[in-house]
């Protein structure tokens, strides 16, 4: 029993975690792939590991820290902060499978920063302009990932398995970014964030209520609960705004 | 010189949360912190920690619910 429950919420969080960092490592690999085909691949594979040192210091940094903060106060703080981004994050997802935002288009942004980057002049040694446009697009992608890695990670003193999942889930969207290139418009960016957004509000609502001594009913695997109930009324969201949409149109 | 980058250094970082927390959205982060004000006095009377879980979870939809409603009305 104690196995089930322990491996249930370590599955969730292996699967938020993973989800989380994939998504924003396709859209900073979009950034990077595009970089180095318009501007030579040193500076953005330079720029690009620059970005990731910055972020391993940071985790390194905060990782340890946040350990030592009483386990009640770190989850009130970091659940509340996981239903705030969690919300943001299946809102944007709901508006987008519902046709009310656009879906996130990595053709589109390729192709805009190829334009924006073509019409800059190249330097025959150092290229600083891709080396700052790859640096800029994996270190902002990349800190909502550390800000999900270590919230997640410290909350469920499981720091080194969120670690290691985001570690494997870079080089897995890193080794598909370099086979698929500039096909990563053909990632189901979108579904991908609805599952993380899922996860996070359900850590969020599980962690903010663990923070104020709320004692869940089946302990751990209430998450599981949570999971469920969010996806069923993103479900339903989703169903009720497209069906909505599509009134509007005809109309 | 220092001041200036120290100064420049702590504005963009509070410019950061300011981003990452509320954004386009400050609905869901109002009710959010409002819930946990009040699930956190719910929650002080031993009989009221369930009721504290049951508020939780709903007003969590019902914030979700009102942003969808809002970004979806002006259009």
């Amino acid at each position: 029993m104690l196995a089930t429950v322990v491996s249930s919420s370590a599955v969730v969080l292996v699967g938020a975690v993973f989800l989380a960092t994939s998504v924003e490592m396709v859209e900073a690999l979009t950034i990077v792939v595009a970089v180095g085909h318009t501007r030579g691949w040193r500076s953005a594979l330079e720029g690009t590991a620059a970005a990731l040192g910055v972020l391993a210091v940071l985790v390194a940094a905060f990782g340890p820290a946040l350990v030592h903060v009483p386990l009640n106060v770190l989850r009130l703080v970091v659940g509340g902060v996981l239903l705030i981004f969690g919300l943001q994050w299946l809102r944007k997802a709901v508006l987008r499978a519902s046709g009310f935002k656009a879906l996130h288009d990595e053709d589109a942004i390729y192709t805009a920063t190829v334009r924006e980057l073509e019409a800059l002049e190249t330097s025959p040694q150092r290229d600083h302009v891709a080396f700052v446009m790859a640096f800029k697009g994996v270190f902002l992608e990349g800190l909502e990932v550390v800000i999900a890695v270590l919230t997640l990670g410290a909350s469920a003193h499981r720091l080194g398995l969120a670690v290691v999942v985001s570690l494997v889930a870079i080089v897995v969207v890193g080794t598909a970014g370099v086979i698929v290139a500039r096909q990563l418009s053909a990632v189901p960016e979108n579904a991908m964030k609805l599952g993380v957004g899922i996860m996070l509000v359900s850590f969020g609502t599980f962690w903010s209520g663990e923070g104020l001594r709320i004692r869940w009913p089946g302990s751990d695997t209430m998450l599981l609960g949570f999971v469920a109930l969010y996806a069923i009324v993103g479900w339903i969201l989703i169903a009720s705004l497209r069906a909505r949409r599509e009134r509007e149109v005809a109309a | 010189m220092i001041a200036a980058r120290l100064l420049r250094a702590v504005a963009a970082f509070g410019r950061f949360w300011w981003d990452f927390l509320i954004g386009d959205t400050p609905e869901i982060f109002v009710v959010i912190v409002l819930a946990l004000v009040v699930v956190g006095w719910l929650s002080l009377g031993a009989h009221a920690a369930l009721a504290a879980g049951i508020v939780l979870p709903i007003v969590a939809v019902g914030a979700l619910v009102h942003s969808l409603l809002r970004a979806t009305r002006s259009r």
